[in-house]
């Protein structure tokens, strides 16, 4: 699908610019799709859900903060209790709800339809035909997936900052631990938090593109991707496999909330980026060997 | 590359079988560091100076430590059963009510089972925090000067109690601090120190990456459950870093508490303010004296209360405490918790034993440190001791 006919000279050794405008027309092939644009779509609409769940309840309950079932962990997405006070932990709820299922499952269509759905459609070969080399295509293919993460989290973010505006005050900021910041500052915090998000996807965003590498079936890597997700998903729940859930791609999404502690608990973060950078090194270096190996046949 | 013209795939196979080898290799050097660095990072035991058990003590009673911050690793198994956090937790529940309060007796009775990470602070003996991390939300208490916050982020409730002028190292916070930080654990485990227990220096450690010595204090009683306490004392400012207890014929600890990150640094000054956050439901505790009483000894008093009288039988480790209670007197006290109106010797008896002796018969609660016998007659015997000598206590 790509516009790789709109390459310069086929040079032996194309350059940087090159290889950005393999990745700008991957990129924009990908967000024109309708299947992005629906999946972003949803990613919006979940802050906006919230927003208005939380709003009904705390009219229709008489303002009582948090509503009648957040009585601690169990109450719902984290930081719901917090967003009737200030429309910034909007934000943090939205992430907190989407990164379970509603993100990783959009970056698992879109990293396990970049290979395998161009195979399907047959133009993946056509792809190959230019100079880019397999290496370079994978590379961009890749880069675009993760430009993706990126904007899905953004966008989540964005719409919970929107909607959260709207409906609830905006103010200071009280940290987890109590401690209480400037707005200004908790705006800072929600952008690093967002970009801890959607570096938490990197994870699976190798691992789908390594699916797509071996399948030539756009569906069924989707699938799979996704399919993964939900059976690790349900892996990390299970108390008794505990000695292997340190080791799964999303046992530590959730600690993007040590951003708002006061110090920042960096030990689960760090775990979480060592976690996601294994996972791109191996997936990563297994889409590599297997798309550069394989014949391309359709 | 190919100099063996063997079959036409050769090369072709050998790329892939290099290529391949990639993420193999990715996967295996990730292995191997997951394997080896925590390893490697604990298996340093520095080389300090030798020192006696004596001077050692001396370091940590003059050690002037104050100010520090860092993360502690809290994990106690006393092979509590499942029941009796429950248990406890409604014990400390006074007067709030709710699983969700931010009262501090509610939330430190979590405390008492499986790990927790806590991040403290402290800045002399008016300014300490003391926080437990959860997931995705925090419970933190703080004290400043006459204040004392407690902030559960989860439920976004707010406790807050005035400790009296004076009082400023009150035994409301000390409470807390003294279950939470190695220093007041270590202190409590060296006022045992006397003719009954050895205590020597057990080489050295490398705890939050700082060199200790490791103090290893060891019942000589025949008795008692405690196998051993070790506790790492920072060799440069005489800090305790770590306390462990290991019951007796088990190498796994029933309390670990340590540092895992620490800092002697002035922690900033904003760590120690807390303005409740709008809508936060604020619990206020106004009489000073009896809250800062309350958070560490009113769980105790009550039940101290509704016994009449206290014995101790035995010295030192193998101390047996002797309650005897009216009988009845146990599930009607628990009455008062409110919304709580269990049967409590039903509940005793769900997670303890039947022993017979020639004091009649009772109900045996073992955990991995503290047992009891509540026998039927109405006496409790409670002591870090074996099954046999509570058993031969109640007989006399």
């Amino acid at each position: 699908m790509s516009q790789a006919e709109t390459l310069p000279t086929p040079a032996p050794r194309p350059g940087v610019l090159w290889q950005l405008g393999l990745f700008r027309s991957e990129f924009i092939t990908v967000m024109r799709r309708w299947r992005t644009l629906a999946l972003l779509a949803v990613l919006t609409g979940v802050p906006v859900l919230i927003g208005i769940a939380v709003k009904i309840d705390t009219n229709g309950g008489g303002g009582r903060a948090g509503g009648g079932g957040s009585g601690g962990d169990g109450g719902g997405p984290a930081f719901i209790a917090q967003i009737t006070n200030n429309g910034l932990f909007l934000v943090f709820t939205g992430l907190a709800a989407t990164l379970p299922f509603f993100l990783p499952m959009a970056i698992g269509v879109i990293a396990g339809d970049s290979i395998a759905g161009e195979a399907n459609s047959g133009t993946l070969r056509y792809l190959l035909v230019a100079p880019a080399g397999r290496t370079r295509l994978l590379l961009a293919k890749y880069a675009s997936v993760l430009a993706f993460c990126v904007v899905a989290t953004l966008v989540v973010a964005a719409s919970g900052l929107i909607v959260g505006a709207i409906l609830f005050p905006l103010g200071d900021v009280t940290l987890l631990s109590g401690t209480t910041i400037s707005f200004t500052e908790g705006l800072w915090r929600a952008l690093l938090i967002a970009a801890t998000v959607a570096l938490s996807l990197t994870g699976i965003a190798a691992l789908g593109l390594f699916i797509s590498t071996l399948t030539n079936s756009g569906i069924a890597a989707m699938a799979t991707t996704v399919g993964l997700l939900i059976t690790v998903q349900i892996v990390d729940q299970i108390p008794q496999l505990h000695a292997i859930q340190p080791y799964l791609f999303p046992h530590y999404w959730l600690s993007f909330a040590d951003l708002l502690r006061d110090p920042v608990y960096w030990d689960e973060l760090r775990r979480n980026f060592g976690l996601q950078g294994l996972y791109v090194a191996v997936f990563g270096s297994a889409a590599w060997a297997r798309f550069t190996t394989r014949d391309i046949t359709a | 590359m190919a100099r063996i013209p063997a079959t036409d795939d050769s090369p072709e196979r050998r790329r892939k079988a290099i290529r391949y080898a990639v993420p193999v290799l990715a996967a295996g050097v990730a292995a191997a560091t997951i394997g080896l660095v925590p390893a490697l990072a604990s298996a340093g035991s520095p080389n300090l100076p030798d020192i006696t058990a004596k001077k050692l003590i001396e370091k940590i009673a003059v050690s002037d430590t104050q100010t520090i911050s860092g993360s502690v690793k809290f994990s106690t198994d006393f092979g509590l059963p499942a029941i009796a956090s429950a248990f406890g937790s409604s014990l400390g529940g006074s007067g709030t009510g709710g699983s969700a309060s931010a009262n501090p007796n509610d939330q430190l009775t979590k405390l008492l089972t499986g790990t927790h990470t806590l991040q403290v602070a402290a800045d002399g003996p008016d300014r300490q925090k003391v926080s437990i991390v959860e997931s995705a939300a925090e419970y933190s208490v703080i004290h400043n000067g006459n204040d004392v916050w407690a902030y559960d982020s989860g439920s976004n409730q707010a406790y807050h109690s005035t400790a009296p002028q004076g009082a400023k190292s009150g035994a409301g916070t000390d409470h807390t601090s003294s279950t939470l930080t190695p220093q007041q654990a270590a202190d409590q485990a060296l006022k045992a120190v006397d003719s009954t227990t050895s205590v020597t220096v057990d080489g050295t450690a490398k705890v939050a990456g700082r060199d200790a010595y490791q103090l290893l204090i060891k019942p000589t009683q025949a008795d008692t459950t405690v196998g051993s306490i070790r506790i790492a004392v920072d060799s440069a400012t005489g800090v305790p870093l770590k306390f462990t207890l290991t019951p007796k014929g088990s190498a796994k600890p029933a309390v670990d508490i340590g540092f895992t990150k620490v800092d002697f640094g002035k922690p900033a000054a904003s760590t120690f303010t807390f303005t409740p956050p709008k809508g936060a439901k604020v619990t206020t505790e106004k009489s000073g004296a009896d809250a800062a009483k309350k958070d560490g000894t009113k769980a105790q008093d009550n039940a101290k209360s509704a016994l009449d009288g206290l014995n101790v039988i035995g010295t030192g480790w193998d101390s047996i405490a002797e309650l005897k209670t009216p009988k009845g007197s146990l599930t009607g006290q628990q009455s008062n918790t409110k919304g709580s109106t269990f049967d409590t010797q039903s509940l005793i008896s769900s997670f303890g034993k039947t022993v017979k002796g020639s004091f009649g018969s009772g109900t045996f609660v073992s955990t991995r440190v503290v047992n009891a016998l509540i026998t039927d007659s109405g006496k409790v015997y409670v002591g870090a001791v074996s099954q046999d000598a509570l058993v031969k206590a109640a007989s006399k």
